[in-house]
């Protein structure tokens, strides 16, 4: 017999196992949250030691002034795979199974968010393991701190919401990969790996005016010191706006797509 | 918590006048079905007849333009909470969670149907015993072959003992091994009471496994009955009579006629229907000799849901059409 609890109860109890079941596979596989990390590592060592000498950055080493964008890099690039994970669900049939199950149903959407979330929190600790070995020096006191790991959770959380409407919509989990290369070449054009003045006058508005730079130069006026200026607000209206709007169109996706 | 006590109701699926459109296509027309409690019921149609598209109604899984179906007495528009709690719909794709290991897709669907820890373990360890799945407990899915795959759904299905089960072309796929221990399993299930809705473009398969089959084809239900009642609709017996030539089996086409129930161009053969009579086939026999036809071989045999098909949408089923047989027609 099912138990009897209330509403709120069975929602929670239903993420979580959502929750569990996209967490399990990765405690059974560490390898390959190690992989994962494998691309953004070799991009921080790439532009660091190959790069990072020409570059410019006025009175900051330039591993502090890279260190910011490849954490948003990375992050991204993990929170991307959401999109596989969720298109996959569909093409084997489990989202079907699950919506014919007496729960809320977008309780899977739910699971794989939070999953991202928890994945790439622990990747990102390990990029800036590396980071702080190869020479990375912060400045920043434990509230910086704390408000960077809170502009990165909704960066993670936007990214993620962002790639559950791609997998939703996408029509194969191969194309639901491809979000994956969307979000690691986005940052190229920005301020993540070069300051963005000797651009040409176009590329320069663009790279000014994308969300990477702002939430870049928030994590890097948070983590080595700077101005924040206005980057600060426009962080959170850009991250908070692709969240809500993603969450809204990813719950009607949902509902359409799957009763197709 | 169900407001009616509906275990004295016969009739466990109804459905009325549904219909379906995909923008001008036409998928389902006004289809009327009544499953009774405690059978099995099929719905035997080829690929694109509609039949997954009622198996999706059914199990909530979308709406109809017009019509209403109920199971258990919920309407599966207005109560779709209320019918989830009742059944369970194992899809045409064994949707089973490749990441994790049998055991883990198990307790997982249980928990989702609300069931406590203590009966999630004791159901998984039931029925992955009786799937015969149980050494293979604690491997990732990923590992598993089709036919392990399709029990586990199957398994995964009855983990909160549903009184209505969808089964959407079960064994679709499968080898003819692996379909017969599915037939077995679908079988033993009918012992607990639980009322099983199946699809199916294997005729052998309704033959088996329904105690009642109806026939769709472009959306519309064109026949419903048991297999036997199909079986009579059709006439008795069927004659088939192979040729050694092409031009023989050509001659003979045209010397039967209208009696010519269907033909293989490949094979050189070809069956008309039969009363049963001697005399009848001594008839037909008497036929071929005067138009100085050969007669390679004969065979006599009863009608087989295929032939119930041919007969009542004048199509082939398993029988692919030539290219040059299309332009003939």
């Amino acid at each position: 017999m099912p138990e009897h609890h209330s509403k709120l109860y069975w929602a929670i109890n239903d993420s979580l196992i959502m929750v569990w079941r996209t967490l399990l596979p990765i405690t059974r596989n560490l390898e390959m949250l190690l992989l994962g990390l494998i691309l953004p590592v070799n991009i921080l060592l790439l532009f660091v030691y190959v790069f990072g000498g020409a570059i410019d950055t006025g009175n900051t080493t330039y591993i502090n002034y890279v260190v910011p964008g490849i954490i948003i890099l990375a992050a991204g690039y993990g929170a991307a795979r959401t999109a596989e994970n969720v298109s996959l669900d569909m093409a084997v049939g489990l989202i079907d199974r699950f919506r014919s199950l007496p729960i809320l149903s977008a309780s899977v959407l739910t699971g794989h968010v939070v999953t991202s979330i928890v994945r790439n929190l622990l990747s990102t600790t390990l990029v800036i393991a590396v980071a702080l070995l190869i020479g990375f020096r912060p400045s920043a006191d434990p509230l910086a701190w704390l408000a960077a790991l809170g502009i990165l959770l909704l960066y993670i959380l936007a990214v993620s919401w962002l790639g559950v409407v791609i997998g939703l919509a996408a029509k194969s989990v191969e194309a639901a990969g491809a979000f994956s290369f969307f979000v690691l070449f986005t940052p190229y054009i920005s301020s993540a790996f070069v300051p963005t003045e000797t651009m040409p006058k176009v590329l320069h508005s663009i790279a000014e005016n994308q969300p990477y730079t702002h939430v870049i130069e928030v994590m890097r006026a948070l983590i080595t010191g700077g101005p924040a200026s206005s980057h600060g607000w426009l962080a959170l209206v850009w991250t908070g706006g692709i969240t809500v709007v993603s969450y809204i169109v990813a719950v009607h996706l949902f509902k359409r797509k799957a009763a197709r | 918590m169900r407001v009616y006590d509906f275990s004295g109701i016969d009739n466990v699926i109804i459905t009325s006048s549904i219909e379906k459109s995909y923008k001008d296509l036409k998928v389902l027309d006004r289809v009327d079905l009544e499953v009774q409690k405690g059978t099995v019921f099929a719905l035997l149609g080829q690929n694109g007849a509609g039949k997954t598209t009622i198996i999706r109604i059914l199990s909530t899984l979308l709406k109809p333009d017009a019509g209403h179906a109920t199971i258990m007495g919920y309407d599966v528009v207005k109560q779709p909470e209320e019918v989830r709690k009742v059944i369970s719909l194992t899809g045409q794709y064994a949707a089973v969670d490749e990441l994790l290991t049998g055991a883990e897709n198990m307790l997982m669907m249980g928990r989702l149907y609300h069931l406590s820890h203590a009966d999630a373990r004791r159901r998984t360890i039931e029925l992955l015993d009786q799937f015969d799945l149980a050494d293979a407990a604690q491997r990732i899915v990923r590992t598993y072959s089709g036919g392990m795959r399709r029990r586990l759904d199957l398994a995964l299905s009855l983990i909160a003992t549903p009184q209505v089960l969808f089964l959407d072309e079960p064994t679709t796929g499968l080898d003819p091994r692996s379909r017969l221990t599915m037939w077995k399993l679908i079988k033993d299930l009918l012992m607990s009471g639980v009322t099983i809705f199946l699809t199916t473009q294997y005729l052998e398969e309704a033959d088996q496994l329904a105690d009642k089959i109806a026939v769709i084809d472009d959306g519309k239900i064109i026949a419903e009955g048991t297999a036997a009642q199909l079986k009579q609709q059709v006439g008795k017996e069927r004659l088939e009579l192979a040729f050694a030539h092409p031009h023989e089996f050509r001659k003979a086409r045209q010397v039967l006629g209208s009696q010519v129930l269907h033909y293989d161009e490949q094979k050189n053969s070809l069956s008309v229907v039969i009363d049963g009579s001697p005399r009848h086939l001594k008839q037909i026999l008497d036929q071929m000799e005067q138009a100085a036809i050969e007669v390679d071989s004969l065979s006599l045999r009863k009608p087989t849901l295929d032939d119930v098909f041919l007969t009542i949408t004048g199509r082939q089923t398993t029988l692919e059409i030539k290219e040059g047989e299309e332009s003939h027609a």
